[in-house]
């Protein structure tokens, strides 16, 4: 349960204005896509609904309330690589969610409390297709196991709103597909509003339920710093009905 | 033909690759030995293996007239303590010092420079200093063990928590870490492995920096002795005790890199 308020949002480093004035209003379990050419701050506005950066001007709400200026439990996140821990073992990086929520001072959860969690874990592992893996190390598993993994970590702990920055980027085109269905299913089932970087148009019309375009409204030829890029299209989509598989 | 980089030796030429320099420089020093000593048998320089042999018995397994205890391991023990609990005392420092400089940007801001500054003092300049302020007892010697390696470990350390990728750390906030539970789960488990590589590089500037302080002030040690008996041109003690020396810091490399195999299975490169 999560909507999304922009408002008058400006992000400015030095001369350089990246975003200006973006207005939006997002409605709870929407699933928004983002695309834009490179360098037009869709990272950065994902980055400030992190909270991993903050607007220059203007402001940033969630279900009315200004979003805390660092990242939080409350949104999720997966990027394109990276965001695993490497020293812990698949069922390991999806419990670590329940051991912070649930053991302030050590971090880590013993008998009954971390054989539920662990439970738990296995349950959104098998969910994800990753069950046969719990016990393997992320860097033994390939790039698709991987963000299958990392979506499960970020699940777990429920977050209102899911922030993907392009998550398929690095991932095989058959590989891709399982992936759509795999975040549209756990879209449905745990109610999340959803916004998504991609660099690729048709996952993007595929996916969302709501689609926005960056890109620069104004340039100025002799200083290209001075105008930033805003939402140039904004387009509901209505899903349409799933393809059906072709008959072999 | 193949090229030379694609001729890889067996696995017994390999070993006997490695064995192979050992037994030559062994057999080099008997023949000079022999070739000196066959000119003045009084030569002290390159004394015979037999020799060596005989006076390495009596430091090892003869107890000595003046103080009834066999010097070889009275020496050995006392300087295994020292450079362990240097050792423990310097990783400690590291892991803290590095962690909160990597961890926490105002404690960055706060000692980093500091830290950089220390780590350029050279250890061997303040050991006057340390005997000084310290006496001449245990603690000035491990305080220049400490004092020479704990500034680079903690330095290498925290460059390495500045290496784990930003993207963990982020993630690991959205889950929900702490500050504190942060350093506990993510920082410190992936620092360990690294900890162990930075311990292994420092164990040369961590005998370098025993044998120092020994050789100046001591009454027992294996730098002590070494430098004792120099006066006596006594290489048939020096050079076991050198080899010994040697051999200790081998296996204590070796036993952190079998410890690292063995506890961080995660962090060994694929093969």
């Amino acid at each position: 349960m999560a909507t999304v308020t922009v408002r008058n949002v400006w992000k400015e480093y030095g001369p350089q204005v990246v975003l200006e004035n973006l207005r939006l209003e997002i409605a709870d379990h929407e699933f928004v896509t983002i695309v834009g050419a490179s360098g037009c701050g869709k990272t950065t506005f994902l980055k400030m609904l992190l909270g991993m950066e903050q607007p220059s001007r203007g402001q940033i709400l969630i279900d009315g309330v200004p979003i805390r200026p660092e990242p939080d439990p409350d949104r999720g996140v997966v990027f394109q690589r990276y965001s695993s821990f490497p020293h812990l073992t698949v069922v390991e990086n999806v419990m670590l969610g329940l051991e912070l929520r649930d053991a302030k001072l050590s971090g880590r959860l013993f008998g009954a409390a971390r054989r539920k969690a662990r439970a738990a874990a296995l349950a959104m592992l098998e969910s994800v297709g990753l069950g046969a893996a719990a016990d393997r190390y992320p860097a033994q598993l390939s790039g698709g196991m991987q963000q299958r993994m990392s979506i499960a970590q970020a699940v777990i702990r429920k977050p209102k709103i899911l922030l993907l920055d392009e998550p398929f980027g690095a991932l095989d085109p058959g590989v891709t597909a399982d992936m759509h269905e795999l975040i549209l299913r756990l879209w449905e089932e745990n109610r999340m509003t959803i916004f998504m970087v991609s660099h690729d148009i048709q996952e993007s019309f595929q996916l969302g339920t709501r689609l926005l375009t960056f890109d620069k409204l104004r340039v100025d030829p002799q200083s290209p710093e001075a105008y930033g890029a805003s939402v140039t299209y904004d387009m509901p989509l209505s899903r349409r009905p799933k393809p059906k598989t072709l008959p072999s | 033909m193949r090229r030379l980089i694609n001729q890889h030796p067996g696995r017994a030429a390999g070993l006997a690759l490695g064995v192979l320099p050992f037994i030559a420089l062994l057999v080099m020093y008997v023949i000079a030995s022999h070739l000196r000593l066959a000119e003045n048998p009084d030569d002290k320089l390159l004394p015979a293996l037999g020799k060596i042999a005989s006076t390495f018995h009596s430091y090892a397994f003869e107890e000595d007239k003046r103080s009834g205890q066999m010097l070889f391991w009275v020496d050995t023990w006392a300087s295994l303590k020292r450079i362990g609990s240097a050792l423990v005392i310097s990783a400690t420092l590291g892991v803290v010092l590095a962690v909160g400089i990597g961890v926490v940007p105002r404690l960055r801001a706060l000692l980093a420079p500091l830290l950089g500054t220390i780590a350029m003092i050279p250890p061997l300049a303040i050991l006057p200093v340390l005997f000084i302020v310290l006496g001449l007892e245990e603690t000035a010697k491990i305080a220049l063990i400490v004092i020479g390696i704990a500034p680079c470990i903690a330095r290498d350390l925290a460059l390495r928590v500045g290496e784990l990728p930003k993207e963990q750390i982020i993630k690991a906030q959205t889950l929900g870490a702490s500050t504190w539970q942060l350093i506990l789960r993510v920082v410190l488990p992936q620092l360990w492995p690294r900890l162990i590589d930075s311990l292994r590089l420092s164990m040369g500037s961590a005998w370098l920096f025993l044998i120092a302080a020994e050789a100046i002030a001591s009454t027992e040690g294996l730098g002590y002795r070494i430098f004792l008996v120099r006066r006596y041109l006594a290489m048939d003690v020096i050079l076991p005790y050198v080899v010994w020396i040697t051999l200790l810091a081998v296996l204590t490399d070796l036993a952190l890199r079998v410890l690292r195999a063995r506890a961080f299975r995660w962090a060994e490169p694929e093969r």
